[in-house]
């Protein structure tokens, strides 16, 4: 058992491990972070100087595409959900197996980001052509990268898997990780919902 | 509550309490909460000062009309840079370095739940504060004013660097203060003491875990303002820029959700200190204590509710006006009950007129006084009268001077024996007092008049005849006085730090838990875990009343085995937060400078944060 492991026998007040609380209060603080930037796109929707909303506003958005993506990137919450059982019945292959799922999806979600992206500037719509352009790159942008920095998270957490640092009862890295990639689909809702389908 | 754990506690033993001793390594290593609250304080008095300075410079230039002392573009740096200054660095980290004293100490706990966070906090802090100021040298300081208003703030009008070094100033600041707040929200959550229910809580942790939650939910929405903000500088956005189809207002709105729950950001741990000074200066438990806190929090949660009241004139319209002004005018009530509260705590006590409590008392009178022009500002009409005016100056140094400022003084001679073992001297505590609380009086009073005499705030200069002389005249006196007045407080603290009395444990036979362990605490706080059965365990335990571990008896040194370390394991020092913050600041400074600062930035914190895991954390 791992340093990390023992510490967390510590008894506490509420019982949960401070990492837990801890990354509760920081989704939270994330809440209003990725509130504001909806309701900056919100303000913004219509805000097309004047041009074609068809290709410079909300026409350009692919909903084909992007409802796959979501589908894949929500998905990847279901296998996030059987790694961390897997690793708390303490069978390890099939946990890695799953968290590989979840980080191949992330990585097709990202992918079909990537592909939105270069689409929409090579026709012409780029940050600086209008607001809707420059507030649907900032949200969508920044949620991007909360998902690379998930990917790469649960990257380090597929390491330390072979380094014995999660027995059967001591998973909260791999709880952590999957909080916060939870957190980050549910903020995928929302702007799938608030964005492309509104 | 649970015995149990309690006993199990009491086979630790006690060491020599030197908190203080150590190399500059051990400081730049260390994770000790104490420690922390040390450099943070130091750190933010520095920071006070250069505020300081920077205000009497402007006091100066204004002391008579047609002064030529600064020239205009010169005074827009001073009072941009003296509003992000005491706001970002000097008070707020003053109250964070009581947070970091007191709340392990305070609920019964060996250190904060991330220690090495806690000390990536104060770095990044540091860091953040020092890249602020480098812009007076690196081609000019922000100049747009503390709410750098849009399109102040745009290339166009701002093409210095100055608004770049403020934009990422504040968000490496935002970065200090979420990952501080996240660090006590979790430490007052998860460390209390057994039998330290919610409601046995010291005030001062319930506004500090109050002041925690309003910094993790209000500094995200000038996170976003300030990337757009950036965006707008940088890739040619135009998000504040109406030639561009973006709206001025957008900024506002962003700035001040984020602003006026940051007035309660500075006012709040205030407010918490003088909930602690009261009570124990007149040796009664305070009056109200669940009225108290749920004012506390109720203060915090309309705070997110009134952010148009900054912007009355913008023209929003009467419905909005009109709501905006009710919600402003209700969070006079719960304010009003703390007041009353304070009031009730003092009334029929046996009070001993000591200097906290003077400036515990200077605290509820001039925020009474900042209060009720805060009132006044409220009501849209008046508030269109004397919008931008030195009226709005004279409430907001009230509040923050005669609120924040006199308060965490009055924490600064409350545990400052706690700190460093001795008292400070008692005379020149009561002349620091009286001094600045004249001071302050005749610096901000005169404010009100000129503001509705017509003067405009941030003006450089004006004209004869205009009335105004003899008014700002006694403001800079008054300012003088208050610089003086911390001239004597330095030289206190200097003396007293080497020579002051010494204090003992319980200088003031306080009620919280801080006042049963040494004076300076041992590394570890306590050696046993205390058990909690009321507010004021302290004082359960000097007058016999509650169930405490005092009947555990404990070694005072050592162990049977003739051991004298410390048995109880604490963390051990790291230099990675200090990495990590330097990394993170480089990063920042590649937006500024050159880009390849970005990249050694990145990489500096990619290793820090892989030296961080791969250590040993406890």
């Amino acid at each position: 058992m791992s340093a990390h492991a023992a510490h967390a026998e510590h008894a506490t007040t509420t019982g949960l491990d401070h990492r837990k609380i801890g990354m509760w209060a920081m989704l939270g603080s994330e809440c209003m972070f990725f509130g504001s930037l909806v309701l900056v796109n919100l303000i913004n929707k219509n805000n097309l100087k004047g041009l074609d909303p068809a290709h410079f506003g909300h026409g350009i958005l692919d909903l084909v595409l992007t409802s796959s993506t979501t589908f894949v990137l929500l998905t990847s919450s279901l296998a996030m959900v059987l790694a961390l059982a897997a690793f708390r019945n303490g069978n390890k292959p099939w946990g890695r197996f799953w968290l590989a799922v979840v980080m191949l999806f992330g990585l097709i979600f990202l992918g079909g980001q990537v592909y939105e992206f270069s689409s929409f500037v090579h026709d012409g719509l780029t940050p600086s052509t209008n607001l809707f352009g420059a507030s649907f790159f900032m949200l969508v942008g920044f949620h991007g990268a909360h998902v690379a920095l998930g990917v790469l998270w649960l990257g380090a957490t597929f390491v330390y898997s072979f380094r014995n640092y999660f027995d059967r009862r001591h998973t909260w890295g791999i709880e952590m990780a999957g909080l916060y990639w939870h957190f980050v689909d549910l903020v995928w809702v929302a702007i799938f919902t608030l964005i492309y389908l509104i | 509550m649970r015995p149990a754990r309690c006993r199990l506690m009491a086979t630790t033993t006690v060491a020599s309490p030197r908190t203080f001793q150590g190399t500059a390594w051990t400081w730049i290593t260390t994770v000790d909460h104490k420690r922390i609250a040390a450099l943070y304080l130091v750190t933010s008095l520095l920071f006070f000062g250069l505020g300081g300075v920077e205000a009497l410079i402007m006091r100066l230039q204004l002391a008579r009309p047609e002064n030529a002392l600064v020239e205009s573009g010169r005074f827009a740096e001073l009072f941009t840079m003296h509003g992000t200054t005491m706001v970002f660095l000097a008070l707020m980290p003053l109250s964070a370095a009581f947070f970091n004293l007191l709340v392990p100490l305070m609920i019964g706990a060996r250190d904060v739940a991330f220690p090495r966070l806690n000390a990536l906090s104060y770095w990044v802090y540091l860091f953040g504060g020092v890249f602020l100021n480098i812009s007076f040298l690196a081609g000019g300081a922000p100049d747009a004013g503390w709410f750098g208003y849009a399109p102040l703030t745009s290339t166009g009008f701002a093409g210095s660097r100055g608004i770049d070094f403020w934009i990422f100033g504040l968000q490496i600041l935002g970065v200090s203060s979420i990952l501080a707040s996240i660090n006590f929200i979790t430490t007052i959550i998860n460390l209390r003491a057994p039998g330290m229910s919610l409601r046995r809580m010291p005030l001062f942790v319930w506004m500090t875990l109050v002041t925690g939650f309003l910094i993790i939910f209000a500094f995200p929405v000038i996170t976003v303002g300030l990337i757009l903000l950036a965006f707008d500088r940088y890739l040619g956005t135009s998000f504040f820029l109406p030639a561009g189809g973006g709206d001025p207002v957008l900024w506002q709105h962003l700035f001040w959700v984020f602003g006026h729950p940051e007035v309660y950001i500075l006012i709040l741990p205030a407010m918490g200190i003088v909930s602690e000074v009261l009570p124990t200066f007149a040796r009664k438990p305070l009056f109200g204590y669940a009225v108290v806190t749920y004012s506390g929090a109720s203060i915090a949660l309309l705070g997110f509710g009134v952010w148009t009241h900054h912007m009355f004139t913008v023209g929003l319209g009467p419905i909005a006006d009109t709501a905006f002004a009710a919600s402003t005018m209700l969070i006079a009530v719960p304010t009003g009950v703390k007041i009353f509260n304070w009031i009730a705590t003092l009334w029929g006590g046996s009070i001993s007129f000591r200097t906290p409590l003077w400036f515990a008392v200077g605290m509820v009178a001039m925020f009474i006084m900042g209060g009720l022009t805060g009132v006044s500002l409220g009501s849209p009409p008046v508030d269109t009268q004397v919008q931008d005016t030195y009226y709005v100056v004279g409430h907001l140094h009230y509040v923050l001077f005669g609120g924040s400022v006199l308060g965490l003084f009055a924490g600064i001679y409350y545990w400052f024996p706690k700190f460093t073992g001795r008292l400070l001297h008692e005379g020149w505590g009561k002349a620091h007092f009286v001094l600045m609380l004249v001071g302050m009086n005749l610096t901000f009073l005169p404010m009100h008049n000129l503001g509705i005499d017509g003067m405009p705030r941030r003006i450089y200069t004006y004209p004869t005849g205009m009335g105004w002389d003899l008014w700002n005249m006694v403001a800079t006196v008054g300012a003088f006085l208050i610089a003086f007045s911390l001239l004597i407080f330095t030289i206190n603290a200097v003396q007293s730090i080497r020579r002051g009395r010494v204090a003992g444990n319980d200088p003031w036979d306080g009620g919280t838990l801080e006042w049963t362990t040494t004076s300076p605490p041992p590394v570890y706080n306590f050696a046993e875990i205390p058990t909690v059965a009321s507010v004021y365990p302290a004082w359960d335990l000097k007058r016999g009343a509650g169930h405490t571990c005092a009947t555990v008896t404990v070694p005072a040194y050592g162990d049977d085995n003739g051991r004298t370390e410390p048995l109880v394991h604490m963390p051990n020092p790291s230099y990675w937060p200090i990495v990590f913050a330097a990394g993170l600041v480089l990063a920042f400074c590649g937006l500024v400078f050159h880009q390849i600062f970005i990249l050694v930035g990145a990489v500096t914190m990619g290793v820090a944060l892989f030296g961080w895991i791969e250590e040993p954390a406890a």
